[in-house]
């Protein structure tokens, strides 16, 4: 029988299957199951597979690239905005190329249904020049993960693999193949094309521009990009990843009416596009997340008016596509429908029954009636909710790390009272070298870490955090008379309120470490994390 | 073959354990499933929403098109109605009575039910109700399922047995409890949905 599996599950259970050694990764969504998958796998267990989450996006692609070194096959996995924060070692193995390989996993959002924006991964790929698969499918993204781990062998570059939402949490019955063996360890021939000195870099990025016709030709002659012409010379479309699936489901089984090129590899396969393009009188280009592959053709072409998509208009230039956009673009009958009914009022999500945040809130909002507003950053978590009503107490989400970082430059030009919110988990993530910034100067700021021992906007995976914050604090110079504990409970409202207005009047950096569970934590991990600070201690 | 489901509740009320139910069973019966679920943000107290295909041939997209879904079995009166549009001419609706009330602005019940009934084909389900009476509230969720499995193009041996397959982790208590709520269900929508039964 098939197993059935999200999408993420069916790239991950394909990657055991393709003789992967490590899997680093920073939870986020929609990209966490991919990792937990591996985290939870027996076989995953037997192999000795590294699974263990990383301190952030940058550190696990980091250490991807060391497995890569010595030969192994490694992953690193994490949503769009992750790699932002991995970009720096992202485009330089690009540069140095791979030993074993490598394959970056980014899952995409488009419609921002967790995130802050809907950049589209494949950009990134584009700018490093290395090769791109998306899957459209549950089954394809199970598939390709051992033609991911061969072609990065084959090319000596990491791979890039786009996901996105939609086919990250979806779940279908997966076929799994044959099991590869891990590779033995085999450290690289020359190493100096990992050692990017000026002059090395300058032969390795020779290296890298000149790789550009291969990586054409494996998308040419590819499985993932396939070419069927219609006798019919109307329309032709290019539907990459996910949109092949909205385009089927459109067309069903009347396949003689179009021309059709599936892309699921890039760079993309120009003499494909161009046999397309010859072929017929209108090309819609349907692609989840930018319109890349349109601007490209406008490029290829400069012929404006056959060109159709996202920038057209044909398309809409923001959000992910449903089966309905696409049906629309075609111009093909849809089913009237009924309206919501008026009644029905918005349901945004929110902060859990006795949720911590929430006290804490309520204790930064007393002191905020006397200090006046507007004076609150915030960062990426579950007390981003804080920004929404009730609680209107964050005023800023931009980043991981950057409530800190705001709140001291806030201070730089004379805000009094700045005050960051920050959870455990993203303090450690990107936190810690801005609190080091602002001890440096002093700044006058109040940073408050709200610890729940978790990264609980994601399901509550394990904090790098638990019981190392007092320590890391001190360490990185916070003065120890203003580095305070509290425990956001309402019965330990009015002094906690003491504590936070007693150190907003200190004209220096001052942490206050907001203690307390997520609510979510089941009793084993709560026990896990009791023996981790055990032993810490 | 093709059968639309869409599930809907708020974040935390087990839409998921219904999905994982149908999922199992359709599996069972050899036919082809997809099922999309919402993660991240939306599940902390928010609406969400599963969509359900099953079918006898391939399936393509994973979210049901606008007015192509043969059934919204909602664990939530209001979440009901806010899939309105995905409903087929002559779709079900299966719903909880019981609301769901974590807004400030949550609409008048009396005015959610008459658009509920508004509908031809509708059933409206005490399952929070019939639950607890069998012994615990969070199985309303199969109570619910029972109610719509007429509509439902899978066999109520195959369900049965997902059900037992996917609390065979739990004590036998549980494994009783939801399949007596299944049950129950059934019982309640009979003569309801006999018209969709008989098709």
């Amino acid at each position: 029988m098939k197993s059935l599996l999200l999408g993420n599950e069916a790239l991950a259970q394909g990657s055991i299957d393709a003789g992967l050694s490590g899997v680093y990764a920073y939870p986020g969504t929609p990209s966490t199951e991919i990792t937990e998958y591996i985290q939870k796998s027996k076989l995953a267990q037997e192999l000795k597979i590294h699974t263990t989450w990383s301190v952030n996006e940058k550190t696990a692609m980091e250490a991807a690239l060391g497995m890569s070194y010595v030969g192994k096959r490694s992953m690193v996995v994490m949503k769009h905005v992750g790699l932002n924060v991995a970009s720096d070692v992202f485009m330089n193995m690009a540069v140095s190329g791979i030993n074993g390989g490598l394959v970056v996993v980014v899952a995409d959002d488009p419609s921002m249904h967790s995130s802050q924006n809907e950049q589209d991964s494949r950009f990134y790929g584009k700018f490093a020049m290395i090769p791109i698969l998306e899957p459209s499918s549950q089954q394809e993204a199970y598939d390709v993960m051992s033609y991911a781990f061969d072609l990065s062998e084959d090319v000596k570059l990491p791979v890039l693999l786009r996901m996105v939402t939609r086919l990250s949490h979806s779940r279908a019955g997966i076929k799994v193949k044959q099991r590869r063996d891990q590779n033995e360890i085999d450290l690289p021939r020359d190493t100096s094309r990992f050692a990017l000195l000026p002059s090395n870099a300058r032969k390795q990025f020779d290296l890298l521009v000149s790789k550009k016709d291969t990586l054409v030709h494996c998308s040419e002659t590819s499985n993932l990009n396939s070419l069927r012409l219609s006798e019919n010379r109307n329309t032709g479309i290019i539907a990459c990843g996910l949109a092949y699936n909205y385009l089927m489901e459109n067309i069903g089984e009347d396949l003689s009416f179009y021309s059709i090129l599936k892309i699921s590899q890039y760079p993309l396969p120009k003499e494909k596009i161009q046999a397309l393009y010859r072929h017929c009188d209108k090309i819609i280009v349907m692609e989840e997340g930018y319109p890349i592959v349109e601007e490209l053709l406008h490029n290829y072409f400069d012929e404006n008016d056959k060109i159709k998509g996202r920038l057209s208009g044909d398309l809409p230039r923001t959000g992910e596509l449903n089966p309905n956009i696409v049906g629309r673009a075609l111009g093909l009958f849809q089913n009237s429908t009924e309206p919501v009914p008026s009644v029905v009022t918005p349901r945004p999500p929110q902060l859990c029954d006795g949720c911590g945040h929430t006290d804490l809130f309520n204790t930064i909002n007393e002191v905020i009636r006397e200090i006046g507003d507007k004076n609150v950053f915030g960062d990426i978590g579950c007390y981003a909710l804080g920004a929404l009503p009730p609680m209107n107490t964050v005023n800023t989400l931009i980043d991981m790390g950057a409530s800190i970082t705001m709140a001291k430059g806030a201070a730089d030009a004379g805000m009094d009272n700045a005050i960051a919110v920050i959870g455990d988990s993203t303090f450690t993530h990107s936190g810690m070298t801005g609190l080091l910034d602002a001890v440096y100067e002093n700044s006058p700021i109040t940073v408050i870490i709200s610890d729940n021992s978790a990264v609980a906007m994601t399901g509550a995976q394990e904090s790098t955090a638990v019981g190392r914050l007092h320590k890391i604090c001190l360490g990185l110079g916070v003065h120890p008379d203003h580095l305070k504990t509290i425990v956001p409970l309402k019965k330990n409202h009015d002094e906690n309120v003491e504590v936070l207005r007693n150190e907003l009047k200190y004209k220096g950096v001052s942490v206050i470490i907001s203690e307390r569970p997520c609510v979510r934590l089941s009793r084993d991990q709560k026990e896990v994390i009791k023996a981790k600070i055990a032993a810490l201690n | 073959m093709k059968t639309n489901i869409i599930l809907s509740g708020v974040g935390g009320q087990g839409i998921l354990t219904i999905a994982a139910v149908l999922d199992t069973a359709a599996l069972s019966e050899d036919l082809f499933i997809k099922q999309s679920e919402v993660h991240g943000m939306s599940q902390r107290g928010g609406a969400v929403q599963s969509h359900v295909r099953i079918s006898d041939k391939e399936i393509f997209s994973d979210l049901i098109p606008e007015g192509q879904a043969d059934l919204i079995l909602s664990v939530e009166p209001m979440e009901l109605l806010r899939y309105m549009p995905f409903l087929k001419k002559d779709g079900w609706l299966v719903t909880d009575s019981e609301s769901f009330i974590n807004t400030s602005n949550y609409p008048d019940k009396k005015e959610l039910f008459n658009q509920i009934k508004k509908h031809p084909n509708h059933v409206i389900v005490d399952a929070t109700e019939i639950a607890k009476k069998i012994g615990n509230s969070k199985a309303a969720n199969m109570v619910l399922l029972g109610a719509a499995s007429a509509i439902i193009p899978l066999s109520e041996d195959s369900l049965v047995k997902a059900i037992k397959e996917l609390f065979q982790h739990k004590s036998e208590r549980i494994i009783k409890l939801n399949l007596e709520a299944f049950a129950e269900g059934k019982k309640v929508a009979e003569g309801i949905t006999d018209l969709a039964a008989s098709k």
